[in-house]
């Protein structure tokens, strides 16, 4: 059986005892002594409104996802947690996924004065201070068709300790199963001319997906200031993607496709992330050195990346209730243009709204400009809570002078407005 | 929400939690107002102080001037720190859209708090800033600073007399925020005589017209010490908007693990 099977039994199986069951509560049984069943529904649809660049693109979509979970925890503290995500897509079988984002043993205790942490299974792990991207970020590979933003992440299989003291937090991962990064499929938008075949994946290391990954990462707070210093050595999220063209047994252009195939090196990555918290003021740094990654053109080029900025709250705005807040950051890499993202020479500008009325509404403006390309992207999202339980997520993405040498020219026609409706339980 | 030595939560609480005993601060000798109502607020702090750790739940009802209503749930824990700063914990319950968000506050006596927000949907922790004062407490009628800091020294004080309130007897103090960012420009509390519980504030905006009100009500008797207020309940007047806190659970005392007030413990939080 294969591991989605497997997957998709189980859920099917939670979701039948959450029916029966209270969600949250004692039990009487004697070794589980604290259980919470909880998750949400969430129907989306994304229109992009400009015709597709690309033979087999649609312009609509919709999607379903439920993420049943469940938390149960002994008497000593020991917890075990899973948490599901199903999501159902009308229009590109590549956006259909079954994972577990969360599924994992929580053991504590102490050692003298420090405590120690062991998570055992999937789980996610975030690093990092900025918003505009997530560069130190690596533990988790990126969901990208959930989002073009690659906020969202799959879980992943980990050992992960944490010790804690006066001292600070140091954390120890083993990382036994790699993860592919998910891309948009042939009816898929927000992709290249071509499509990226995850079928045909490749590994430079001979374990493939099973390389056991390492990352280790010490972080601390002193006074305003709040610094992490990571290292990952192993499988890297970010595949290089190389164009493969593939013809049949007789030489005919008719039987030819050409696809990109996802190549997985091993890379040993360095990362820095450091913020300075003041009145109003949120100071940020996120830096990585990586080694051992192909850039842009295939040739391996090691480099460095930072991203730099703040953001500036001014609260209860003209004796309103509302916050206003400003962002801005700069991204830079060392190999600029021949950089496999699009962060090589970017500037995010920002602004972040909260009402704090009785909905929780709250709403973003951004955007991202290429200094080199011109590319200039902008993306607007507003939230707010129509009852107890439900909520709704706008989204606008809206591409505008795409240089024709940006990498995200083949996408230039791929602007899209989503709209969310979510229901937790 | 500068949180100092006192403790957050209780400080609201407290203002109107007093134990028995000792003489009233309002005797009579001859002194200014400004310090007979700096010895009810000296009073008031002493007697609440050294309750040990604390742990409640709390509804929230927020209406409209229209009626309508909206609730939220979230729970408190504090963990006193003998010769330092207390730690406090917010986990939100409901609405289900901020479900398992947290905030872990590490209080300093001399500087700014230490403020870290739990994100769950990205786990992400995230050091947050401590300068928002006169905000709005989740979109209720109560801002950062009414459940939060009412450190005595980062107010000025003046006794205004004494008048009747129900069967009791109760002296009216102004205090008057020295913090800049602070929503008021004076705030006047109702202490009843006998046992020092606060039973009314009036809040007073930048321009001194009347902003809000606070009544408290049903008072019990935690620890044979310290009296808490059931339920508070704040009418925006500007507005005509209102929420009522109710209290539920409300432990004093409680063992509490240290470890869940860090950074580590913040993304394990139930």
């Amino acid at each position: 059986m294969s591991p989605g099977s497997v997957l998709r039994r189980s859920l099917s199986g939670l979701v039948l005892v959450a029916l029966v069951y209270p969600t949250t509560g004692r039990t009487d049984d004697s070794l589980i002594d604290y259980h919470e069943f909880y998750g949400t529904f969430s129907v989306e649809s994304r229109w992009f409104p400009d015709s597709p660049a690309h033979a087999g693109q649609r312009d609509t979509d919709a999607s379903f996802v439920a993420e049943p979970s469940l938390y149960l925890e002994t008497a000593d503290g020991t917890s075990f947690t899973l948490e599901t995500l199903l999501r159902y897509d009308n229009t590109d079988a590549e956006r259909n996924l079954a994972d577990l984002r969360e599924a994992y043993l929580l053991l504590l205790g102490l050692i003298g004065e420090d405590e120690w942490e062991l998570r055992l299974g999937y789980d996610h792990v975030f690093w990092g201070v900025a918003e505009s991207r997530h560069l130190v970020d690596i533990v988790n590979q990126t969901d990208l068709v959930a989002n073009p933003n690659e906020e969202v992440k799959l879980g992943q299989p980990m050992a992960h300790l944490t010790l804690s003291g006066e001292w600070g937090v140091a954390e120890l991962f083993a990382l036994p199963w790699h993860r592919s990064r998910t891309y948009p499929g042939r009816h898929g938008r927000l992709r290249g001319a071509f499509v990226v075949d995850n079928g045909r994946e490749r590994y430079e290391s001979a374990a493939a997906e099973r390389h056991l990954d390492l990352a280790a990462r010490y972080s601390q707070s002193f006074g305003p200031f709040d610094i992490g210093v990571s290292v990952f050595d192993g499988t890297s999220r970010e595949p290089y993607l190389e164009p493969v063209l593939e013809c049949g047994p007789v030489p005919d252009p008719a039987l030819c496709r050409v696809f990109l195939a996802p190549l997985y090196e091993q890379i040993r990555q360095f990362g820095l992330d450091l913020q300075m918290t003041t009145e109003g003021w949120l100071l940020k740094l996120e830096a990585i050195r990586r080694t051992g990654a192909s850039n842009l053109f295939g040739r391996k080029e090691d480099f460095t990346a930072f991203v730099a900025g703040g953001e500036y709250t001014f609260y209860s705005v003209l004796e309103s209730d509302i916050d206003v807040g400003l962002l801005a950051e700069w991204n830079r890499d060392s190999r600029l243009l021949r950089a496999s993202n699009v962060f090589q020479n970017d500037v995010f500008l920002g602004s972040r709204l909260a009402f704090n009325d009785i909905e929780g509404t709250d709403l973003f403006f951004g955007v991202l400009a290429d200094l080199d390309t011109g590319t200039r992207s902008f993306n607007v999202q507003m939230n707010r809570r129509l009852d107890d339980s439900l909520s709704l997520h706008l989204e606008g993405s809206l591409l505008e002078n795409v240089g024709e040498d940006d990498p995200v020219h083949a996408s230039r026609r791929d602007s899209f407005i989503s709209v969310n409706l979510t229901y937790g339980f | 929400m500068t949180y100092m030595k006192q403790s957050p939560v209780p400080a609201l609480l407290l203002a109107g939690m007093m134990c028995l005993g000792a003489g009233s601060p309002a005797v009579a000798e001859e002194v200014s107002a400004e310090e007979r109502g700096l010895r009810i607020a000296l009073e008031a702090r002493e007697r609440s102080e050294g309750f040990g750790n604390f742990s409640a739940s709390l509804t929230m009802v927020l209406r409209t001037k229209q009626g309508q209503e909206t609730e939220r749930h979230l729970r408190i824990k504090i963990l006193e720190v003998i010769d330092g700063g207390d730690k406090t914990i917010f986990i939100f319950d409901e609405p289900r859209d901020v479900r398992g968000t947290a905030f872990l506050i590490h209080t300093n006596r001399d500087e700014s708090d230490d403020i870290w927000l739990f994100l769950p949907a990205l786990e992400r922790v995230k050091r947050i800033s401590s300068s928002n004062r006169s905000g709005s407490f989740m979109g209720s009628e109560f801002a950062y600073e009414d459940i939060t800091d009412q450190v005595i020294e980062k107010f000025t004080y003046r006794y205004l007399g004494d008048e009747p309130c129900g069967d009791l007897v109760c002296t009216v103090i102004e205090r008057v925020s020295l913090e800049e960012d602070s929503g008021y420009s004076r705030q006047l509390i109702w202490h009843d005589t006998e046992e020092y519980r606060s039973w009314k504030v009036e809040f007073y905006d930048r321009r001194n017209d009347l902003l809000k009100t606070l009544t408290a009500t049903d008072y019990e008797l935690h620890l044979e010490r310290f009296w808490y207020a059931g339920q508070q309940s704040m009418v925006n007047h500007r507005t005509g908007k209102s929420t009522v806190m109710s209290w539920v659970d409300l432990q004093l005392g409680v063992e509490l693990d240290e470890r869940d007030f860090t950074r580590t413990g913040l993304k394990r939080l139930r």
